[in-house]
C-alpha cells in the first residue's frame, strides 16, 4: 500500500532529499559570495547543477502538548486529520486520490479507520471539489478538501474567493462556511516545473473572509492545521511539499493548536527584519547566521505563518524598534 | 478440413514469405487487388468494428480499404512511436530525462489513425500524454527526444520538456487537465471565422471528462456549430482511478448530450481512421461539433513514477498486449492478407531502431540551452525585461 502510494505521486520524486539537486530553486545567500552564481558564464556545455538547498532546521521538542513522536510533515498532517476525525463526528475528508492515502500519503490509513463515508475520493474536478466543500461546510459538517497540487487550485478560485470568502458577509452572518478547510501541497520541489511547483498564496491574500496559512515544519503543520479546522472561517492550508519527507521533528501525538494570525519570532535581532513562511524560513535562518558571521549584521527572523490575516503588529513592532521607535 | 488446410497453408506462407497459391485470406478481409507479378497484395478490404452511435442515424462504414503502402506507413508510424516511448522510458530510468514523462505506448493507433484522416493544415491540441501526437504532427524523433532530455535541439528549445512540445498546427502538450478543451473550441471558432474549411481536433482523457470546462466548451461548440472534433481517449484509468470509480456515466461519447458521438475501437488503426474521417466530414460540412470516444489502453503507468500495477493487474496489461496490441493487429492483418512479409516488417523494425538510436545519440550529446535563454518570451516586449532570479542579486533578462 505504501509502495503503491509512493509510486502514484504525480511525477514527484519518491525520495525527496534534504538537499535537493536542481537549479533554479532556493539558492543560498552564501553562494553569491562563495561560488559562482547562477548568471555566470554558461559557455560550458553542461552547466553545473547548483545544489538548490535549504537545510531543514527542526524546532525544539515541544513539551507543553504531551507525549511526542518522531514524524515527518506528511505524517504530522495525517496525525492532525486522525485527531480531527476521532474527535469530530461530522468531519469528512475528500479530494482526488485521498482514499488510498493520497499522492503524498497524507491520508494513509484514515479510510480504513473511519470508513468510506468519511474519507472518499472525488472525480477530477477542482471547482467541483471546492464548491461541494462549501456546501458541506454550510450544512454543518467539518469539510476538509484536498486539492492535489496548489497549481491546480485555479479552477476553484472563483468558488474560494467569490463564494467561500464572502459567504458570511453577504448573508449578514446568517450562513457561513467556516467549517471548510482546503489543503494543498505547495511550493517548489526542484523538478516540479510549471505545474507542480507553484506558491499561489499571493492570489488569495487579498480576499477578506479567507484565511491562508503556511507552516514551516511538522510541529507547526499539525498545530496550524488543527487551528484551521477549528477556525470558524474558511481556511486554505498550504503544505510545503519539499518538506513532506525531509522535515522530521518530534510532534505531539495528541491534539493541539497553534494560534492563527500570530507570527513567530524565531530569532531576535536589531539591524534587519527577515520575514518568511514555509520552506523559505529555513533558508533565511541560514541567511541570518551568514549575515552575522560575514557582515556582523544582526537579523531578526519572523515566521509569518498566517498570510491572511497577517500579524501586522509583531512585524511592525520589530521595524519600529529598529527605527528607534518605542 | 479446408479451414485447417488454409490455416496451415497460411502459416507456411507466412514463414517462408512466399506467394500464396490460391487467394487465401484471413477472416473478415477480402483481397481487392492481387497483382500476380508482384509478390504482395496491393490492396485489401477489411471489416471493422461497428461504432456505437449517439445522436446519429448513420455512422462510419463497416468496411475499409487499405493499400500496402498505407499499411506499411501505419506500421512504421506506430512502431516509431512505440520504440520512441520505450527509449524515453529507458532514458528516464537512467536519469537522463527528468521531471515528468507520460508515455503513450499502447495508444499508438489513436494518433496514427487520427492523423491519417485529417490534413496537415487541420489543427490538433491534446493533453500531457503528447509524444505520439507530436510525432504524427510532424516533429522528428530527434527533436522529441532532445526536448525530453532538455537540450537546445529539442522542439521547444529544451525549455518545454515532455508536456510542452509544439509544432505548426499542433498546440501541445498541456499540463493542466482539461484546460486544453476550451482552447480547442476557440481554435475551431477561428477556423470557422476564417472560412478555411479546417477543423480542430481536441483531445482529452477519461479523467478530464469530469472537468467543468469541458462541458462549457461543448456548449459553446454546439451552440455556434464550431468545426471541433472532440476526442476522448478513454484508456480506462485517470491516473490511478478506474473510470467506474470516477464517472457516473462511462459512456464518454454520450457526454456531449446534445452533441452527436461515436464510440470507436481505439486499438484498431483502421477503425480510428474511418471514424475520424466520418467525424471530420461531419465538422467540415457545417453540422457542428462531434465527440469521438476512442477506447484504448496504456501499457505504462500514468507517468514514470507510477508502476501502473497497483490499480490494475499485470494479467490485464498482458492480456491487452497479447490480444489487442495495435501494432500486432495491423501486422497480423497485413500478413494474413499477404500484403507484406515478415522480413519486410523486420527490416522496418531495424530501420526504426537505428533511427531511434541516432536520435538518442543526438539527444544525449547535444548541449543544453544557454542560461541567457532561461527567461525569454515572458512578454512580447521590445526592450529586454529584467527578471529577478532566485535572489535579488541574480539578474536575469527576458528578451523576445
Amino acid at each position: 500500500m505504501a509502495a503503491a502510494a509512493r509510486f502514484l505521486i504525480r511525477g514527484a520524486n519518491s525520495k525527496l532529499p534534504i538537499a535537493v539537486v536542481g537549479s533554479g530553486a532556493h539558492c543560498s545567500f552564501g553562494s553569491t559570495f562563495l561560488k559562482l552564481s547562477l548568471n555566470c558564464n554558461s559557455g560550458i556545455k553542461t552547466q553545473r547543477r547548483h545544489a538548490a538547498h535549504f537545510t531543514f532546521q527542526p524546532d525544539p521538542v515541544p513539551t507543553q502538548f504531551g507525549p511526542t513522536q518522531k514524524m515527518n510533515l506528511f505524517q504530522s498532517v495525517t496525525s492532525a486529520l486522525d485527531n480531527t476525525l476521532a474527535n469530530d463526528p461530522t468531519a469528512v475528508i475528500f479530494g482526488e486520490d485521498v482514499a488510498f492515502g493520497g499522492v503524498f500519503r497524507c491520508t494513509v490509513g484514515l479510510r480504513d479507520k473511519y470508513g468510506k463515508d468519511r474519507v472518499f475520493n472525488t472525480p477530477l474536478c477542482e471547482q467541483g471539489i471546492v464548491g461541494f466543500g462549501i456546501g458541506v461546510a454550510v450544512a454543518g459538517a467539518t469539510a476538509i478538501a484536498e486539492i492535489q497540487f496548489a497549481d491546480y487550485i485555479f479552477p476553484a478560485f472563483d468558488q474560494i474567493v467569490n463564494e467561500a470568502a464572502k459567504y458570511r458577509y453577504r448573508s449578514g452572518d446568517l450562513f457561513d462556511c467556516g467549517n471548510l478547510t482546503i489543503r494543498a501541497p505547495w511550493g517548489c520541489v526542484g523538478h516540479g516545473s510549471l505545474y507542480h511547483s507553484q506558491s499561489p498564496e499571493a492570489f488569495f491574500a487579498h480576499a477578506p473572509g479567507l484565511k491562508v496559512v503556511i507552516p514551516r515544519g511538522p510541529v507547526q503543520a499539525k498545530g496550524l492545521l488543527l487551528s484551521c479546522i477549528a477556525d470558524k472561517n474558511p481556511c486554505i492550508f498550504f503544505e510545503p511539499k519539499i518538506m513532506y519527507r525531509a522535515a522530521v521533528e518530534q510532534v505531539p501525538v495528541e491534539s493541539y493548536t497553534i494560534p492563527l494570525s500570530q507570527a513567530e519570532v524565531l530569532q531576535e535581532g536589531s539591524d534587519v527584519t527577515l520575514v518568511a513562511w514555509g520552506t523559505q524560513v529555513h533558508v533565511l535562518r541560514e541567511v541570518a547566521n551568514l549575515a552575522q558571521e560575514k557582515l556582523g549584521v544582526s537579523c531578526e527572523l519572523i515566521d509569518l505563518q498566517t498570510i491572511l490575516p497577517w500579524d501586522v503588529e509583531t512585524v511592525c513592532k520589530k521595524w519600529s524598534n529598529e527605527l528607534g521607535g518605542g | 478440413m479446408t479451414s485447417v488446410w488454409r490455416f496451415v497453408s497460411n502459416a507456411l506462407c507466412r514463414i517462408t514469405g512466399r506467394k500464396v497459391a490460391a487467394p487465401t485470406v484471413s477472416e473478415g478481409s477480402t483481397v481487392v487487388v492481387s497483382n500476380s507479378l508482384n509478390e504482395f497484395t496491393t490492396r485489401a478490404s477489411f471489416d471493422i468494428k461497428k461504432c456505437d452511435l449517439h445522436g446519429l442515424e448513420a455512422g462510419p462504414p463497416l468496411k475499409t480499404e487499405l493499400s500496402r503502402d498505407e499499411g506499411l506507413r501505419f506500421y512504421r508510424t506506430m512502431q516509431v512511436m512505440r520504440r520512441m516511448e520505450l527509449k524515453a522510458d529507458q532514458l528516464y530510468k537512467q536519469k537522463i530525462i527528468r521531471g515528468f514523462c507520460h508515455l503513450y505506448d499502447g495508444q499508438e493507433a489513436c494518433a496514427a489513425g487520427v492523423e491519417a484522416a485529417i490534413d496537415p493544415s487541420d489543427h490538433l491540441i491534446t493533453a500531457y500524454r503528447a509524444h505520439g501526437y507530436t510525432y504524427t504532427r510532424g516533429v522528428s524523433v530527434r527533436e522529441i527526444l532532445a526536448e525530453l532530455t532538455g537540450r537546445r535541439g529539442g522542439v521547444a528549445k529544451g525549455k518545454g520538456g515532455s508536456m510542452h512540445m509544439y509544432a505548426p498546427n499542433f498546440y501541445g502538450g498541456n499540463g493542466i487537465v482539461g484546460a486544453q478543451v476550451p482552447l480547442g473550441a476557440g481554435i475551431a471558432l477561428a477556423c470557422k471565422y476564417q472560412g478555411n474549411n479546417q477543423i480542430c481536433v481536441t483531445l482529452y482523457g477519461d479523467g478530464a471528462a469530469n472537468q467543468g470546462q469541458i462541458f462549457e466548451a461543448f456548449n459553446m461548440a454546439a451552440l455556434w456549430k464550431l468545426p471541433c472534433l472532440f476526442i476522448c481517449e478513454n484508456n480506462k484509468y485517470g491516473m490511478g482511478t478506474s473510470v467506474e470509480r470516477a464517472s457516473a456515466s462511462t459512456d464518454y461519447y454520450k457526454r456531449g448530450h446534445f452533441m452527436p458521438g461515436i464510440r470507436v475501437d481505439g486499438m484498431d488503426v483502421l477503425c480510428v481512421r474511418e471514424a475520424t474521417k466520418f467525424a471530420a466530414d461531419h465538422c467540415r460540412t457545417g453540422k457542428g461539433p462531434i465527440i469521438m470516444e476512442l477506447q484504448t489502453y496504456r501499457y505504462h503507468g500514468h507517468s514514470m513514477s507510477d508502476p501502473g500495477v497497483s490499480y490494475r493487474t499485470r494479467e490485464e496489461i498482458q492480456e491487452v498486449r497479447s490480444k489487442n496490441d495495435p501494432i500486432s493487429l495491423l501486422k497480423e492483418r497485413m500478413l494474413s492478407s499477404n500484403m507484406a512479409s515478415v522480413e519486410e516488417f523486420k527490416e522496418i523494425d531495424i530501420e526504426i531502431r537505428k533511427e531511434v538510436e541516432d536520435a538518442t545519440q543526438f539527444a544525449t550529446s547535444d548541449s543544453e540551452p544557454p542560461l541567457e535563454e532561461l527567461c525569454n518570451h515572458i512578454f512580447s516586449n521590445n526592450p529586454p525585461l529584467q527578471v529577478r532570479g532566485t535572489h535579488p542579486w541574480a539578474k536575469l533578462k527576458s528578451s523576445s
